[in-house]
């Protein structure tokens, strides 16, 4: 039970309305989109503008709260999992204001709970390209696709979050504002700490405004689909694809246990007896569009593909990417838990790693199914099982240790877009170093001695 | 009280479907309640949480758990996009069931339902005597939307634009039986559900039209009892099954092949509430209630899938236009969008336009309405703007609960837009066809039987 006292003093400063004390609506913020245990907070606040966001920073400093920010929690790596019970979580979904599109500039100016999708098509529809498009786009925020440095489908040809972000404004610890990037697209201006802020996971600041960078968008697309009978010959010819130097905006990967899945789920016509998918798309100048849609269609025939089906219509387009979409949606629907890993692999190594994470699968007796950004050696390894079942799941954790020990030893790394947060946070020295993890904690020290940004998250306890 | 213990087993029978909830937040997009509201116990994984931590005892209050449970549409919009087809509906009217059976209903709940909404006759009779003294408290407000408002400061009607209530139930003088027997087409028993039976009668009397003119041979009955859907959702599982059981009563001695609502809501309570409600009837009378609900059809999906409408006339190019807004209980329950969108595209003197996401909920929600005016409102708010932005003069729904509340809607936005259900207009237009060119088209006779 919160303390009385305290629950007074934020209603004081932020309005009765947007303070939870209740059981029943912490309850409603004690976990995210990872498989991991809840944690009930002490307190949730949903401040309504930049101005209550500070004053919520600031009261907690004073009392010394643990504080966690949560845009829309959609996050896989408990980040959002409050650190303690003592812990407050402040949601920003009521700071959702666009504050301003510039297409003059190509940038545009979002608060941090802006819903990724509503600040693409607010861009589109001033003629503009907002290119991170993370499969949970239709929910997540800006803020947290910062925190996370989220990646999604086109990251091959265009990048993930980091390449948009042009200038954070936040509060640190104590609730100070610090103003970092700008409009400009250089910008020299003292220290880096735009990107220090990205990726951070809420550990070292809480963003009150972001200004993000916006393209043109390609004038043409093409999307096709290449079926093989070999995972071989599908991520070989990933790898022809990006040697020829032609680089898609998106090419993804799906393998026979989630195409048979999907095919079962949606009855599209999916080939259900081909062992690997490539879903492609090229875009740009519709010239140069054609040309490398023919050449990848040339490549893929070479490397060996049995079929390729070129999109030629809208509806069939969409038809391709109906597919991917599905993936998750018809993995999900098999079994009552569903742990979407994250392991990144370079591009070269794809094929060593999708078959040791089926001899994983085999070897722990688990179904997994993999799909992913082929394009960037970003899988998404699907384990499929029951977390009331302790025993399987048990079974469950120990492969997902020897998933990531896998990526590690082929030069990959743990996260391609999902973060470390809670989930990953033991296997972060393997990948870096035990300095590493010293440097960031001496870090965090310095800019929140009383460690009352996530503290837990990432990096461990200081 | 019922035991605590007790409340916690028979939640904890709906672990197998709560389990299934990955937390993937996707609901949120869908919700209309967190679009407007941003509280995660508003959506669907916030309320699922709920449901299972005091299946668990993780949280030890029912009152909070109920309270917010009881904070939704029901509109099903969420389940149409969760990716991990999670049962949320069932789960939701499964657990306020549950929970209300512990806390008992609320004694005004408790004197609708029992008194009045499980016994047809007393419901009726109310009704007549709300009809009779609505006139000198209301006053008419807008002639398209035939819409009033309370004439009084009232604490009940508030500033609702309301359609008001039918001098007599509509059943009542439209009541029938089969006139041909050994007739070819199909035969048909017309349900038209409360709303139309007592405050919209002019929809039932366009399905009356409509079916005469494809000579599709109609019974109704004289009586209409409440699909249950109101009592289902306040968790009166006890008046639902008395209502359910009232039903068969009537449409067990009819020799029907299709039993046919113009609502929606009715729709999907009888295709599939009634059968996931009814698990624990006796065996024979399970039987019917799985029959009746397998023959149940909603009216535009009997028009194009059955009687197989034609476009009437020559589509001249028209000034008029005539947008759609899919009600939840046809499109995410029953995913019935293309037949109504068919039966306005038949129309000889309107062109058919979408509006923009015409599959947003209105925000009504049955007695959500009543609850929470204020945030139904404001989720209607979209919708009337989306309508008006559409450019069309009538907007066709095929339930009465929505054309209410867009009638409330559009009444307060004062835009001259009328609000009709899809079969109204397509009655409207066999009229100016007028009798020589009607006898030139389909006539029922070429309907596919069942
Ligand atoms: C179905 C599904 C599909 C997904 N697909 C992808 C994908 O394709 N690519 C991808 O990268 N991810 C994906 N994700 C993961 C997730 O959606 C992303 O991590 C997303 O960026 C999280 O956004 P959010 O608003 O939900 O943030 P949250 O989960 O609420 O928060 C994430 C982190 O950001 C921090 N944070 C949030 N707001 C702020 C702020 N204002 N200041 C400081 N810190 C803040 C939080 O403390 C937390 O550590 C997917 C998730 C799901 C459930
Ligand atoms: S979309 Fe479905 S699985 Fe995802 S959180 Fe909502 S209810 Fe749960
Ligand atoms: S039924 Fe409708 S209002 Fe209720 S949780 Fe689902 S989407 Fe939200």
């Amino acid at each position: 039970m919160p303390n009385k006292h305290l629950i007074k003093e934020f209603e004081k400063q932020i309005g009765r309305q947007n303070v939870m004390a209740e059981e029943a609506d912490r309850q409603a913020y004690a976990y995210d989109s990872a498989v991991l245990d809840a944690v009930v907070p002490a307190l949730v606040i949903r401040p309504t503008t930049t101005e209550e966001l500070g004053q919520t920073v600031r009261l907690c400093h004073r009392h010394g709260l643990p504080l966690t920010v949560r845009g829309s929690g959609t996050n896989l790596s408990g980040g959002t999992i409050p650190s303690s019970t003592e812990s407050v979580v402040i949601v920003t979904n009521a700071l959702a204001e666009i504050i301003e599109i510039n297409a003059q500039d190509m940038y545009g100016v979002v608060q941090p709970g802006v819903i990724t999708a509503n600040f693409a098509a607010a861009a589109a529809e001033k003629g503009l390209f907002y290119p991170p498009d993370p499969g949970s786009q239709t929910v997540s925020t800006i803020g947290g696709n910062v925190a996370e440095n989220a990646g999604g489908l086109r990251g091959l040809k265009y990048g993930v979050t980091k390449d948009y972000v042009m200038g954070i404004e936040f509060f640190d610890a104590a609730g100070e504002l610090v103003k970092s990037g700008s409009r400009t697209v250089k910008c020299a201006t003292g220290f880096n700490l735009t990107d220090l802020m990205v990726g951070s996971e809420g550990l070292l600041g809480v963003y009150s405004q972001i200004t993000l960078k916006l393209i043109p968008p390609p004038k043409a697309q093409q999307a096709m689909m290449a079926v093989f009978d070999s995972v071989e010959k599908a991520s070989e010819t990933v790898s022809a694809i990006i040697a020829s130097q032609i680089i898609p905006c998106t090419l993804e990967f799906l393998d026979n246990f989630t195409i048979r899945t999907v095919e079962d789920f949606r009855q599209a016509g999916l080939p259900v007896d081909a062992e690997a998918l490539l879903l492609i798309e090229v875009d740009g100048h519709p010239a140069e569009v054609e040309d490398d849609a023919a050449q990848i269609k040339e490549l893929c025939t070479r490397q060996g593909a049995t079929k390729i089906q070129m999109a030629q219509s809208a509806a069939e387009k969409d038809l391709i990417w109906q597919a991917r979409r599905d993936a998750l949606p018809a993995l999900a629907r098999l079994k009552p838990t569903t742990v979407l890993e994250d392991a990144t692999v370079p591009r070269s190594k794809i094929p060593e790693m999708v078959k040791r994470i089926n001899e994983i699968g085999k070897k722990y007796h688990i179904t997994i199914g993999t799909f992913g950004h082929a394009g960037d050696g970003n899988l998404h390894p699907t384990i499929l099982t029951d977390k009331r079942n302790h025993e399987e799941f048990s079974r469950v954790e120990q492969a997902i240790d020897e998933i990531f020990e896998t990526a590690l030893s082929l030069g990959g790394t743990l996260s391609g877009e999902h973060g470390i947060g809670l989930a990953k946070s033991k296997y972060l020295e393997n990948e870096t170093s035990r300095g590493t993890i010293l440097y960031s904690r001496r870090l965090k020290k310095a800019l929140d001695p009383k460690n009352i940004l996530n503290p837990g998250k990432m990096i461990g306890e200081g | 009280m019922a035991d605590i213990r007790k409340l916690v087993r028979l939640l904890n029978e709906l672990d197998e479907e709560l389990v299934c909830c990955t937390r993937c937040g996707m609901c949120q997009a869908a919700c209309p309640l967190y679009g407007e509201t941003g509280r995660e116990t508003d959506v669907a994984r916030g309320k699922l949480v709920l449901v299972e931590n005091l299946s668990k005892e993780i949280l030890d209050n029912p009152e909070a758990v109920k309270e917010r449970l009881d904070r939704c549409l029901l509109c099903g919009s969420c389940e149409a996009a969760c990716p991990s087809g999670v049962k949320i509906l069932d789960i939701f009217l499964k657990a306020r069931a549950i929970i209300t059976g512990y806390l008992g209903l609320s004694p005004v709940k408790k004197a609708i339902f029992r008194g009045f909404l499980s016994n047809p006759d007393r419901f009726d009779r109310l009704l007549r005597w709300m009809a009779r003294i609505q006139g000198p408290f209301s006053k008419q407000i807008d002639e398209t939307l035939g819409s009033s408002c309370a004439r009084f400061m009232s604490p009940v009607i508030g500033d609702r634009h309301y359609l008001p209530l039918a001098k007599t139930a509509w059943h009542k003088h439209a009541h029938r039986r089969f006139k041909r027997p050994n007739h070819s087409g199909p035969k048909v028993a017309f349900y038209p559900g409360c709303l139309i039976d007592k405050v919209l009668p002019r929809v039932g009397d366009a399905a009356m039209r409509v079916f005469d003119y494809h000579q599709v041979d109609v019974f109704v009955a004289d009586q209409v009892p409440c699909c249950g859907i109101p009592a289902l959702a306040a968790g009166d599982r006890q008046t639902f099954e008395q209502l359910v059981r009232k039903n068969i009563q009537i449409f067990e001695s009819v020799d029907y092949d299709y039993l046919i609502t113009p609502c929606a809501t009715c729709t999907s309570t009888i295709k599939k509430l009634w059968p996931l409600m009814t698990e624990n009837f006796p065996a024979a009378l399970r039987e019917k209630v799985l029959a009746i609900s397998e023959k149940t059809r909603d009216i535009n999906e009997f028009l194009v899938d059955v009687v197989n409408i034609q476009p009437i006339g020559d589509q001249p190019i028209s000034e008029k236009r005539v947008t759609y807004h899919d009600p939840c209980h046809l499109k995410k329950s029953l995913g019935i969008f293309s037949q109504p969108r068919a039966v306005l595209s038949a129309l000889p003197d309107r062109e058919f336009v979408e509006m923009r996401e015409a599959d947003r909920c209105c925000g009504m929600g049955g007695s959500f309405n009543l609850q929470h005016y204020d945030i139904s409102r404001k989720i209607g708010q979209k919708k009337s703007s989306r309508i008006i932005e559409s450019g069309a003069d009538v907007v066709a729904t095929g339930c009465p609960a929505c054309m209410m509340q867009i009638t409330d809607l559009l009444s307060h936005a004062g835009c001259g837009i009328a609000v009709k259900h899809p079969v109204e207009l397509y009655a409207e237009a066999l009229d100016k066809m007028g009798e020589t060119e009607a006898a030139a088209h389909t006539p029922a006779s070429e309907a596919k039987a069942k």
